[in-house]
């Protein structure tokens, strides 16, 4: 670890330079048989997911053509690949194979939820390529080829939780979710954690709905109704995007306001709020690693350019956007370092490195493919944007493998030398099951 | 029927035999280009293109089996992908099984969405799956059981029309959000993925993947001879007449309910086949399968290959994923949507037969061949009946 | 106070609370009357450190301190008017009217510093500004506040309120308040540890009368050494509230069934038009509520750039906009794809099916893929009580517009003559011919008007769901459901058939959960569909098979 922070203190100019002087050392050969570098892009354009998805392909061209602008990688200009697995998860998978095989991409950055992720998993492993994989998931996977720069569990929800116990003395719960394996999970950490700190059971109360559900009135009813019991009680929310807008007009219709019942989301970021009109919904919260209205110079300037190349400057920015830009710069680093675009160098190479985010500080990949954040909670104003009313004072690093599920309370992952593994079993002192 | 006598070409027709012919070459000329050219070649078959056309081929047999009640019985199954999903699901859960202790923790029995879950045991239907034996007749059973109960339900009760389409259709969504539970024990969204071999063999290496290629080749092969003798025998000259006015079947004295439903279970048993053999070679299956708006695609490519040819629901399969494939991917990719929805509003408004039955039509028009009129005899009327009240 | 086991935050907001009380209560009397204008510049000094314990404190010492201008500055708190600058430690409040204010002086400042902050607020921070408004109010001469004041101190159930609250008794003359502050009282009064056993009785007696959800919540908080008359008479009180619940929560399922219900009618109406009556199978349909939708939010886009004082009225004029924009977009679909498809209803599917993702993705393009923000005029805001019924303003509306949607399309159909001639093609068409009816112009208005219809329920959807390209794909499987279901081309089909899926929805999510009931719901239909092969309303003849 003791190149962790090497880099750390290092701006952009110089790391530019630094990639210039790299460029001419490391790229002598190959540099003839091939002039530029191909990085895929796999989000949904279309489908169900186009609504998320589609902002972060954005972003991948936008930090491309910024890459670009200042001299590409290696001296090699980045040439964007860009496909659209139409929220289709077998679809998924055919066009990685795609990327990978086919296309023959350095990189990949893409996928938003975990299903497309596992459908993609057994094509990254198989033909060996690096997916970036951007967004807040439920842990639970440390894989050799996936690099996770979105917040496990214990980047998001647990310092949310922590943060409603002490600000707004909550002693009652509502753990409400869509019915995937990101809620689940998330809820399951949360719910032994509650315990942990002498929550009773009765005190939680879990709900699960489909996703896309929209008649929220019997729930909301209910959450009322567990409310009034005379104990503080606040809402932990991981409803999935399209189910939030109905869900907050419901509460807003029937009254809740955070003053009495707070709600926490991890799924609620600023393009979900653009589609709401969020003065009923002021107070209540969201968890994040980012918000659009964190008050640095480095963001300011993010936002100033990527307004500029979007050509709309009402734009919003959001946490998935922030967590791809972190992956982006850390790849082209780890590039830089190894002098070469071969997953085999890069992937040993990416473990270390540091790369400031856009909250004032620096993330750095940790040697289980997981990255340091910052954990922020943000108020929601009548602006549809956040309050960051509480910043946790150091980085968090995370636990990929949770110590409060049952499963993987004795796993951890190390993929450096010599443990190598994803999934590793303190207890067996072996790698998985082997 | 004057040439009932020569019964080869009558099972098949001339088009039929170019379509196996095709078909079989594909099983052998993949492979072989695959594996005899060197990858600079121009020959050359990438893997993953093997794998893609395996895909393909299984999307082509499950059209296949929803020409067989479309065209043939007139069942407008609007849930057809609910058969193909539950193949699937039997062929996954057989492959999660074999996955045994190498799942990420190291569980020997439960696979890893069990654990995370925090189960202590192995819910009762999973039982079996790790013999293949057991998955393959499960890959049968469970759609053809559900197309039994179900058709014996809706045939007995003459729900027919676009009744029975919708009540199809809620049939998978229903299906669709009990397997999204994950209470379901089937993986939730998730679904089951991850696998790492068949039958002992590894599921990603190069030579697992062309056999299983050539295994939906030769699905496709059989189940279209299968489904081409079906339409050809009594039975389907029966199924035929109930498509066309089920009423008159009925008052000569058939049962036109067992046609029916005999028909719809041989069609779901024939999606189920080729769930299971499209699952190993995308190496997911999620509930997304169950989706209504599936179904409505599969039906959609039957439509635009052309209804009740057989060879044009394989052919239209084809086509529209390869369109699929094509159009997802560079420039165009922001826009395919278009191109597709285009394509179809194009083939109803000028190709209303699909590009087989109109290709007939041209042949029959061009040089009438009374040696080989198989395919139009049986192809479905130019206009359904419409209600003459006052007739 | 303490000694309930609060952890000490909970325990200082307590207190604060309770100093809030008592300030509100002593300050005109004791402070006020040495006529000395009291010194609140701690309290502004802790407005200026940026931390939200210092604030919440600044807001209690303020409210005790008596000085007139706390009341200023507790509401420009609340507006978030109050900012502060970090050199000067000045603290500023921005009157309604833009201009500035030293908070400390009360004199008007020409100039803000460099660096002016706003004071942050949070939840707690607003609870704070809520207590301490509130305990304004207690003395307030306006009735109506006096009752919200009542009704907060009953919510907070703060042992330290009792001597305020009994002040405010004694003065109080308005009936309804004294109910009031009675009712706060007991609901205190029945926590308090050493209340004479009678008084207590009393109180639960007080409560209970209430019958509600919140005296639910008191009547639990029975301590566990009350006396076993106290206890049982709680026990009584409860067990009484809760078969009255129990007898309402039918009623308010049945509220939410009929809400859910004219939901789906409204999204099913059209398709009853397009699908049921015209027999083409309108894989469509949903885009086209879904393009309604979109009419909203470009209509209060318009609105809110060219005249915001029209906002409230931004759905109405959405209405007519959208039915007419639709109903252009069915009449071209139907000029254009659909005239060539009569009598082949399957390649309708096929052919409308193609012109949905093509509906989908140019909105794609134009508006892009995420959610449109559709705002709620206020009319359509808040909740009140019926009983113990809530009852949602946007839902009521929502109900009675999908009533008169219906009301006028049966209308259109029975009464107008472009109904007679909608209803002679579809029933003839080479009859109605003969007689003179322009067939082909009839069947572009009667798409018309079914894309019309639905794009009338995208206004009303708008509001609840969201506003997204996908939109209509969420709701294309129950419209053909309840169509189907209630028996094709029967309108009062579709509204019996929407009502009674809504409610047995609602009624079975209680029980089942959302998933399972809805799974339970679906199976259900299909076995419906068995007994009634054609639906509720079958339409009867011979001639009807396929």
């Amino acid at each position: 670890m003791s190149n962790l922070f090497s880099h750390a203190r290092r701006v952009a100019g110089r790391a530019v330079a630094g990639a210039a002087a790299l460029a001419i050392a490391g790229v002598a050969v190959p540099a003839a048989a091939q002039e530029t570098i191909k990085v895929g892009v796999l989000h949904s354009l279309s489908g169900t997911m186009a609504i998320s998805e589609t902002t972060l392909k954005d972003t991948v061209l936008f930090m491309v053509d910024q890459q670009n602008a200042a001299g590409g990688v290696l001296g090699k200009k980045l040439v964007p690949v860009v496909v659209d697995p139409a929220s289709n998860w077998p679809l998924f998978a055919e066009k990685a194979r795609e990327l990978l095989a086919k296309e023959k991409v350095a990189v990949v950055f893409g996928c938003w939820t975990s299903v497309s992720r596992k459908s993609v998993l057994p094509v990254f492993k198989e033909l060996n390529g690096i997916l970036f994989y951007p967004v807040q998931y439920e842990g639970e996977e440390s894989e050799r080829n996936v690099f996770y720069t979105g917040a496990a569990p214990n980047q998001q929800a647990i310092p949310a939780v922590d943060y409603l116990m002490e600000n707004e003395g909550v002693k009652r719960w509502v753990l409400a979710g869509t019915d995937y394996v990101y809620p689940r999970t998330t809820n399951k950490i949360l719910e032994a954690y509650l315990k942990s700190k002498g929550v009773a059971a009765e005190d939680i109360m879990i709900n699960y709905t489909p996703f896309g559900h929209s008649d929220w009135q019997t729930i909301v009813a209910d959450i009322k109704k567990f409310g009034s019991a005379g104990k503080k009680t606040a809402v932990v929310s991981t409803i999935n995007g399209d189910a939030n807008v109905p869900f907050y007009k419901e509460l807003g219709n029937q009254g809740i306001k955070a003053t009495d019942i707070p709600v926490v989301a991890f799924s609620v970021g600023e393009e979900e709020l653009a589609g709401i009109d969020t003065k009923p919904l002021v107070g209540h919260l969201a968890a994040w690693n980012y918000f659009q209205s964190v008050d640095v110079p480095e963001n300011a300037d993010f936002i100033k350019k990527w307004r500029g190349y979007i050509k709309n400057d009402k734009r919003v920015t959001n946490d998935p956007m922030e967590a791809t830009v972190i992956g982006f710069n850390m790849w082209v680093k780890a590039v830089e370092k190894a002098g070469t675009t071969d997953p085999d160098k890069v992937i040993p190479a990416l473990i270390g490195v540091s790369v400031p985010n856009l909250t004032g500080g620096f993330s750095t990949m940790m040697p289980n493919h997981h990255i340091t954040k910052p954990v922020l909670i943000g108020e929601i104003k009548d602006d549809g944007q956040f309050d960051v009313v509480e910043k946790t004072p150091g980085l968090i690093v995370a636990e990929e493998w949770s110590p409060y599920l049952e499963g993987s309370k004795d796993l951890i992952a190390d993929w450096r030398s010599p443990m190598n593994c994803g999934n590793f079993n303190v207890k067996t002192g072996k790698c998985g099951a082997q | 029927m004057s040439n009932a006598l020569t019964p080869q070409p009558v099972l098949l027709g001339r088009s039929g035999l170019v379509f196996l012919a095709v078909v079989l070459g594909a099983a052998v000329l993949v492979p072989a280009l695959n594996l005899l050219t060197s990858p600079d070649s121009a020959l050359h078959v990438p893997t993953y293109v093997v794998s893609l056309l395996g895909k393909y081929l299984t999307y082509a047999l499950l059209a296949l089996s929803v020409d067989l009640i479309w065209g043939y019985v007139g069942i407008l199954s609007l849930g057809h992908g609910a058969f193909f999903a539950l193949g699937g699901y039997a062929m996954g859960m057989y492959l999660m099984r074999q996955i045994g202790p190498r799942g990420v923790y190291g569980d020997p029995v439960l696979p890893d969405f069990m654990v995370f879950l925090n189960w202590k045991e192995l819910p009762w239907f999973w039982h079996g799956f790790d013999l293949f034996p057991f998955a393959a007749l499960m890959v049968l059973l469970a759609p053809g059981i559900l197309a039994l109960v179900f058709g014996w339900f809706a045939f007995r009760s003459r729900v027919t029309g676009v009744y029975l389409s919708i009540i199809t259709q809620a049939m998978t969504f229903a299906l669709l959000l009990a397997f999204f539970r994950n209470d379901m024990g089937f993986g939730g969204n998730n679904g089951l993925t991850d696998f790492k071999d068949i039958l002992g063999f590894n599921i990603q290496a190069d030579g697992t993947r062309l056999v299983l290629f050539v295994l939906s080749a030769l699905a496709l092969a059989l189940g279209y001879v299968l489904c081409r003798f079906l339409v050809r025998s009594h039975f389907g000259k029966v199924l035929i007449a109930i498509r066309d006015a089920e009423t008159r079947v009925r008052f000569t004295g058939y049962r036109a309910e067992n046609y029916k439903v005999v028909a719809f279970v041989v069609s779901a048993m024939l999606a189920g086949i080729a769930g299971a053999l499209y699952v190993p070679q995308v190496g997911i299956i999620n509930p997304g399968e169950f989706s209504p708006a599936n179904s409505i695609e599969i039906i959609v490519w039957v439509a635009v290959g052309g209804r009740g040819t057989l060879v044009g629901a394989a052919l239209g399969a084809v086509l529209v994923n390869y369109a699929k494939t094509y159009f997802t991917s560079g420039l165009l990719a922001p826009y395919w949507l278009f191109m597709l929805g285009g394509l179809f509003v194009a083939v109803t408004l000028f190709l209303p037969k699909g590009i087989v039955g109109t290709f007939y039509d041209w042949r029959r028009a061009r040089a009438p061949a009374p040696e080989d009129l198989a395919p139009d005899d049986l192809a479905p009327p130019d206009k359904l009946p419409e209600p003459k009240p006052a007739e | 106070m303490i000694s309930r086991g609060l952890p000490s935050r909970l325990g200082c907001v307590l207190l604060l609370a309770l100093g809030l009380l008592a300030g509100a209560f002593l300050s005109p009397g004791a402070v006020m009357a040495q006529g000395a204008a009291p010194d609140i510049s701690a309290p502004l000094a802790q407005l200026t450190t940026d931390k939200y314990d210092d604030t919440e404190s600044a807001l209690g010492a303020l409210a005790v301190s008596g000085s007139p201008a706390a009341a200023g500055i507790v509401a420009a708190l609340a507006d978030g008017r109050l900012s502060y600058s970090p050199a000067t430690k000045q603290v500023l409040i921005k009157t309604p009217q833009g201009g500035l204010v030293d908070a400390a002086t009360g004199q008007p400042v020409a100039e803000a510093p460099p660096g002016v902050k706003a004071v942050r607020v949070n939840n707690r921070i607003r609870r704070a500004i809520e207590a301490a408004s509130g305990t304004l109010a207690l003395v307030n001469p306006d009735p109506a506040k006096r009752l919200e004041a009542a009704s907060a101190v009953m919510r907070a159930r703060d042992e330290a309120a009792l001597p305020a609250l009994d002040a405010a008794l004694a003065k109080e003359t308005d009936a309804k308040v004294k109910t009031a502050l009675t009712l706060a009282r007991a609901s205190i009064v029945i926590g308090k540890a050493g209340v004479p056993e009678a008084e207590r009785i009393a109180a639960i007696e007080t409560v209970g009368a209430q019958g509600n959800q919140d005296a639910l919540a008191v009547l639990r908080s029975v301590p566990a050494d009350a006396s076993p008359a106290v206890k049982a008479a709680a026990q009584g009180a409860i067990a009484g509230i809760e078969r009255s619940l129990a007898i309402w929560s039918v009623g308010q399922n049945i509220w939410y069934g009929v809400s859910l219900g004219s939901v789906l009618l409204l999204a099913a109406i059209g398709l009853a038009i397009t699908f049921g009556v015209m027999g083409v199978i309108n894989m469509a349909h949903g885009e086209m509520v879904m393009l309604g939708a979109y009419v909203t939010f470009v209509v209060q886009e318009l609105i809110r750039t060219y005249n915001p004082a029209l906002f409230d009225l931004s759905l109405l004029i959405a209405i007519p906009v959208a039915f007419l924009f639709t109903g252009l977009i069915g009449v071209l679909i139907e000029r254009t794809v659909i005239r060539f498809l009569y009598g082949r209803a399957l390649e309708t599917l096929l052919a409308t099916w193609g012109i949905s993702l093509i509906l989908q993705q140019a909105i794609r393009t134009a508006f892009g893929p995420t959610n449109r923000e559709v705002g709620a005029p206020s009319w359509m805001s808040g909740a009140f009580e019926l009983g113990q019924l809530s009852i949602t303003y946007g839902r009521l509306w929502i109900i009675v517009f999908a009533m008169l949607v219906f009301v006028a399309l049966l209308a259109t159909l029975r009464l107008t003559r472009i109904g007679l001639e909608m209803r002679a093609v579809t029933q003839n068409r080479r009859m109605a011919a003969s007689m003179g009816i322009r067939t082909n112009w009839v069947d572009a208005m009667t798409f018309g008007l079914g894309s019309g219809i639905a794009g009338i329920a995208g206004v009303a959807l708008s509001q609840i769901d969201n506003v997204s390209p996908n939109l209509g794909q969420s709701y294309i499987i129950d419209s053909f459901l309840v169509v189907v279901f209630g028996g094709v081309g029967n309108l009062w089909g579709t509204l019996v058939g929407a009502m009674s899926l809504g409610i047995a929805n609602k009624m079975l999510e209680p029980y089942a959960g959302a998933v399972l009931g809805k799974i339970a719901l679906l199976v259900i239909v299909i076995l419906f569909i068995q007994k009634r092969p054609r639906g509720l309303f079958a339409l009867k003849g011979r001639a009807i098979e396929s």
